[in-house]
């Protein structure tokens, strides 16, 4: 199946991720009035886009739609706006020879599906007969080890662990090692959940990251940030804080199958110039998908 | 908590009382941006607009424009609309009905219902009950496990549930166990799955109509945006919801979502969630929390925070010590630590009526200090604690090596410790009746 196929696939049962009810507002024979943009105005809010990129695009749209009369018209000029919003990916590095193995870090806030979206990275590089390792380094949460384990098995993978309540910038710097030693492509860092505000946990994420580059330098060669998409506009300052600690170079948005538009998810991507490379619309492991806002954008109007 | 929406808000307000009169088009311009702020916190959008036209309404009329404080009036009204947005008045858990008493927890994966449970049990423990958690998640890997270890944390019994059983098994042998353990509240922590998760509304109903729970609670995260309603909404219709829990607010989350459900579903939040610590669980009340947002701080929380931590004798004790001069650097830590077990200094101080949370924000305080505190006093001889005079070169030293502190620490220390003896000689001397409220700092 071609990209856009599969992609459209995964969509049809979230067809409306971004925004609903949009192609009925155009769609629908109407002038281009005040009432139009209040209730284009209301679905960009609901959507969680947040106050202020929803005015900058009523405003773009609104002062480009002087010189249209339909909301059909209309439509393409919101299109236009809603997929410059996401960054231009950038090309994965998952090749590169001298990194290898190419490490990942994925963070984020707690109980955003972080492990989850992990596990299914692992059982993705497996598929693609890659040699994938786990570092379980979130040894704070109860059973947040046995919970990786579990994935681990599942992907059959590798995977380092110590015990519970150990430095998990020990796990990460031994995950890397035995990555190295063992001839690994793909080195996974699993960390536990945090709140953004609380500095001294932030400060051991920093930890974590340096020690991965104290082994190898230039590692991690990505940092996932894993954001939920029913999170609202507290996402843009999850986003800033993690920046800001450990360099965010990836997003993924997780719980699109519900009825949460993660219309956040193109604020953070704005500000911080990091593309969203996965969308997770399921339980099912094929239900994390890579995201290409072009064609997303277009199967949301088709 | 609330800190960019209180900012937002407090901005617009100092405008308006900046102001002798108002017009018709000042009420207007600043409501707006009370829209905005609203909006940007996450409140959901009918519900801003709702509020503020209720506010608007009552703003324009003639006794705020003749009052001769127009913009103090309207603090008050958006305080009274914020008030009854959030449910008016703090309700009580219900625990009514079948014997043992059963609480559901729901909620979507990740919105911390493992973890509330643990608070909850640790809280109904405190009131007097005796709780009984269930862990009925065989779903989610490690999920039982994660409860299991909560439970020995805070010596709550756990039902050994196994990932082999069926929810609705689990639910009924534990009513059983939960009797023969001599429990009398059932703690249940059901799956968490997508509220469009049909299989799941299924399985919790089965749950429902198996135990007839006295409550049912959804927990839901502060930081949801604004689909924060429709999932409260889909669960309350499958299952009627007694309540809400909210979760995760010690973050920086707007909270936009707490001013919202009750406004939708008409269903109150019954608790907020606040930290880490198991202990970090607050009965909601939403006067207190609109006066918090408003920055107009929140000393009954502080109070009751400060009653439930402080011994009465031991603070009698004090008194006495503290009025013969006879206050020692263990009765400083214990000062110390019974602070502490209030919670965070910085949540603390969030609760007090007229503080900058900005400043709050800049001073950075880390609440490890204390703990460097209790190292190096714990580092000391008995001797030590109770003559300080006695430290010299050689045990400072020695203390600061086995807290694993530097001398200079020591003598910080030793010398807030004096300063603090030097107020209190003086108040002594100035034959202050009660140094109860004191503490040394």
């Amino acid at each position: 199946m071609d990209l856009i196929g599969k992609f459209k696939k995964g969509l049809s049962k979230t067809r409306d991720i971004l925004l609903t009810d949009v192609n009925e507002l155009f769609s629908m024979d109407r002038k281009i009035d005040e009432s139009l943009f209040e209730e284009l105005e209301e679905i960009l809010v609901m959507s969680d886009l947040g106050i202020d990129i929803t005015m900058e695009i009523m405003e773009k749209v609104s002062k480009k739609s002087r010189k249209l009369s339909t909301a059909d018209e209309l439509k393409e000029v919101f299109k236009d706006e809603l997929k410059a919003l996401f960054p231009v990916k950038e090309e994965t590095l998952l090749n590169d020879p001298k990194a290898k193995p190419h490490v990942i870090m994925v963070v984020g806030v707690n109980g955003t599906g972080k492990t989850t979206t992990l596990g299914k990275l692992a059982l993705k590089y497996k598929s693609e007969g890659k040699k994938v390792l786990i570092a379980a380094a979130d040894t704070f949460r109860a059973a947040a080890i046995e919970q990786v384990e579990i994935w681990a098995d599942r992907a059959s993978v590798s995977i380092v662990k110590h015990r519970a309540g150990a430095d998990p910038a020990a796990v990460a710097f031994d995950g890397v090692e035995a990555g190295m030693a063992r001839g690994m492509d793909v080195v996974l860092i699993d960390t536990a959940g945090r709140l953004h505000t609380q500095k001294n946990l932030m400060d051991e994420l920093r930890k974590i990251k340096r020690s991965v580059s104290k082994r190898m330098p230039g590692a991690p060669h990505e940092v996932l940030m894993v954001l939920d998409a029913t999170t609202g506009q507290n996402a843009l300052s999850q986003a800033k804080l993690f920046n800001e600690a450990v360099g965010v170079t990836s997003l993924a948005l997780t719980k699109l199958d519900g009825t949460a538009k993660g219309g956040i998810v193109a604020a953070v991507a704005k500000s911080m110039k990091a593309p969203l490379k996965y969308i997770g619309i399921g339980e099912g492991v094929e239900d994390l998908q890579e995201f290409d806002a072009e064609i997303f954008v277009d199967a949301l109007f088709d | 908590m609330f800190d960019n929406l209180s900012d937002k808000l407090n901005a617009v307000f100092k405008k308006l009382k900046g102001r002798g009169t108002l017009t018709e088009k000042n009420i207007e311009e600043g409501l707006k941006q009370v829209r905005l702020a609203l909006l940007e916190a996450d409140v959901n959008y009918r519900v801003a607009k709702k509020v503020i036209s209720d506010i608007k309404e009552r703003a324009l009329g003639q006794d705020v424009m003749d009052s001769l404080t127009p913009g103090q009036q309207i603090v008050k009204i958006v305080y009274d609309e914020f008030t009854t947005m959030m449910g008016d008045e703090h309700e009580a858990l219900n625990f009514g009905g079948a014997t043992p008493a059963s609480i559901m927890l729901v909620g979507l994966q990740g919105s911390g219902k493992t973890t509330t449970a643990g608070k909850l049990a640790l809280f109904l423990r405190k009131n007097g009950r005796k709780p009984y958690l269930v862990p009925v998640d065989v779903y989610r890997p490690a999920a039982i496990e994660q409860l299991q270890k909560l439970g020995s944390q805070i010596g709550v019994p756990v039902f050994p549930s196994t990932a082999q059983m069926a929810p609705v098994d689990i639910c009924t042998e534990a009513v059983r166990s939960a009797i023969n353990e001599g429990c009398d509240t059932l703690l249940i922590d059901t799956a968490g799955r997508l509220h469009i998760d049909e299989e799941l509304m299924a399985e919790l109903e089965a749950i429902k109509k198996s135990i007839k729970p006295s409550e049912i609670l959804l927990v839901a995260d502060a930081m949801t945006g604004q689909d924060a309603v429709n999932i409260a909404e889909s669960f309350d219709k499958r299952l009627n919801l007694g309540g809400v829990i909210l979760s995760k607010m010690d973050g920086d989350a707007r909270g936009g979502a707490a001013l919202s459900i009750k406004a939708v579903t008409g269903k109150p939040l019954k608790f907020i969630g606040v930290g880490e610590k198991t202990t970090a669980l607050e009965p909601f009340y939403p006067d207190r929390m609109a006066s918090r947002i408003l920055g107009m701080g929140d000393t009954l929380s502080f109070i009751e925070k400060a009653q439930e931590a402080v011994d009465i004798k031991k603070a009698e004790e004090l008194e006495k010590k503290l009025r013969k001069n006879q206050f020692t650097l263990e009765d400083f830590m214990d000062q110390i630590s019974s602070v502490r077990k209030m919670g965070s200094i910085k949540e603390l101080i969030g609760m007090l009526p007229g503080i900058n949370k900005k400043q709050l924000a800049g001073m950075n305080i880390d609440d490890r200090e204390f703990v460097r505190i209790e190292a190096i006093i714990n580092s000391m001889t008995p001797q030590e604690r109770r003559d300080h005079a006695i430290i010299k070169g050689s045990r400072k030293k020695r203390i600061a090596m086995g807290s694993g502190t530097t001398v200079q620490d020591v003598n910080k220390l030793l010398k807030s410790y004096t300063q603090a003896m030097k107020v209190v000689k003086k108040f002594n001397k100035g034959g202050l009746r009660s140094l109860k409220n004191m503490l040394p700092f």
